[in-house]
């Protein structure tokens, strides 16, 4: 998963924001310049729905972002709960029927099609990339493989990552999280259960770790599962 | 049962892909547990293009079949590797003297106690999408039936997952894989729920969640994410386990 298509992506991000602010943002630029759709937002969500816009580029995604939060409905709120893509070639078409107050708004937008990607790592679902075109059309298989990535880079950028993992001197490592690195994930349940948090945090306090101590996270999430390294709760400190 | 009855029993359950809720995940892991269940091998392992220049190790049954996958793609050394890369069969190698092909890998396998190993493809017509790795702790070939039996069940599962991709709109092999991917994760993080609840190593998490998922005859990935959502727990699952029911 951990593809160069992603880390070229992520490359091209931080390339961009050279003070390391303004990631979220350069990315949904850059979604618009190396896929073929008219624009792209990132969203927050949480189990509950919506929880914020983090960046939309030029033009309607604004709105397409907007519509869905205060809505509660639509293809991103779909593809955050399913965890799959909702591919809409033809909004005019399928929407109606399936978010019937989204479908107005959208199409008053100029959204003709949307395309909307869960950000998530397993368990964790942090957020929707949304595309949008203003005509209809399918992705090609190979643009939509080629949004996968920019969703897994997407994800990457949410959580932090990239800019994290990348001390000075310290190897950098941030896409062993999304990639099939099976004891970062291991870890992260170890770490939610011993110090009592949720799966999101987990992997975040081993991020931080990580970074305070310049060491890949990788490393990190090994000497946990050897129990070599602990994350305890307050309450343990008795 | 009779072994025929089951074995026809086995290729109806691969070949039924058009499911609601379909998981490739859940689908390959009943692959490698019945290869398991019907011919004379220990571990299974499966690996899969995932069309973005890599393959990605999708299903095992049990954690050093797991290690040793990850070991072939890490090392760029094995018969997974070479067999996924000719499409062809790499059967019966004997890992006490394969140590010319696959230095790394064969001794790899020999520490975790196989002595035989086997890789077939995944394969219809001339598209490779993966391939199976089988290990064996006796030192005992497989028959050439049991071969046919594994190839037999590869293959249906390959046209299942083709099959499956074609009938969906605008599904493509790279999203199955994605989620594919995910599943995956979940296994992984609800396998360190589980140790940490248990106080066990990631190995043994993973066989009380596969125990339970045969003898619930629950998907893998829904006891994971059962695990994960509190539903399921360390001490539930060892109690179940622990009764003769």
């Amino acid at each position: 998963m951990a593809s160069n298509r992603v880390t070229e992506i992520v490359a091209a991000v931080e390339a961009r924001c050279p003070d390391g602010r303004g990631q979220p943002a350069a990315l949904v630029a850059l979604c618009a310049e190396w896929l073929p759709v008219t624009g792209a937002g990132l969203a927050l969500m949480t189990a509950d729905g919506p929880a914020g816009t983090v960046a939309v580029s030029d033009g309607p995604a604004g709105e397409l972002e907007e519509l869905q939060f205060s809505l509660g409905e639509g293809p991103c709120v779909d593809a955050s709960r399913t965890g799959r893509p909702v591919l809409q070639p033809d909004v005019a078409r399928t929407a109606p029927g399936r978010w019937p107050a989204f479908a107005g708004g959208a199409h008053a937008a100029g959204l003709r099609a949307v395309f909307a990607f869960p950000l998530r790592v397993g368990a964790i679902r942090v957020g929707v990339l949304d595309l949008y075109r203003d005509t209809v059309g399918v992705l090609s298989p190979e643009e939509l493989t080629d949004a996968l990535a920019f969703a897994d880079a997407a994800t990457l950028i949410v959580l932090g990552l990239p800019a994290g993992d990348g001390g000075e001197h310290g190897p950098r490592d941030p896409v062993a999280v999304l990639d099939d690195r099976a004891e970062v994930h291991q870890a992260t349940g170890v770490v939610s259960v011993d110090a009592g948090v949720t799966l999101e945090e987990a992997l975040m306090l081993l991020r931080a770790r990580a970074y305070a101590e310049h060491r890949p996270i990788r490393d990190l999430a090994r000497d946990v599962l050897r129990g070599v390294v602990h994350f305890r709760t307050k309450d343990d400190d008795r | 049962m009779a072994r025929e009855q089951r074995l026809a029993e086995v290729f109806v359950e691969l070949a039924d892909t058009l499911v609601d809720g379909f998981d490739v995940v859940d689908f390959l892991q009943v692959l490698t547990e019945r290869c398991v269940e019907l011919v004379d091998t220990d571990a299974a392992g499966l690996m899969l293009d995932d069309q973005r220049g890599n393959l990605q190790v999708v299903a095992y049954t049990d954690e050093s079949a797991r290690l040793l996958e990850l070991f072939e793609l890490q090392r760029e050394e094995g018969p997974c590797l070479d067999c996924f890369a000719s499409g062809e069969t790499i059967a019966n190698v004997d890992l006490a003297d394969a140590a010319g092909r696959w230095p790394t890998f064969a001794e790899a396998a020999r520490e975790v106690g196989y002595t035989v190993s086997h890789a077939l493809p995944m394969r219809l017509r001339g598209q490779v999408i993966g391939a199976l790795n089988l290990f064996t702790i006796a030192p005992t070939p497989l028959s050439d039936d049991h071969l046919a039996v594994v190839q037999g069940l590869a293959d249906v599962a390959t046209i299942g997952l083709l099959n499956e991709r074609a009938i969906r709109d605008q599904v493509v092999l790279s999203e199955q894989l994605q989620t594919a991917l995910h599943s995956r994760i979940v296994i992984e993080q609800a396998k360190g729920i589980l140790s940490a609840q248990g106080r066990t190593d990631v190995a043994a998490a993973f066989r009380l969640m596969r125990t339970h998922a045969r003898r619930s005859g629950e998907p893998l990935t829904a006891v994971a994410t059962a695990v994960i959502d509190g539903s399921l727990d360390a001490e539930r699952l060892h109690r179940a386990s622990g009764s003769t029911a």
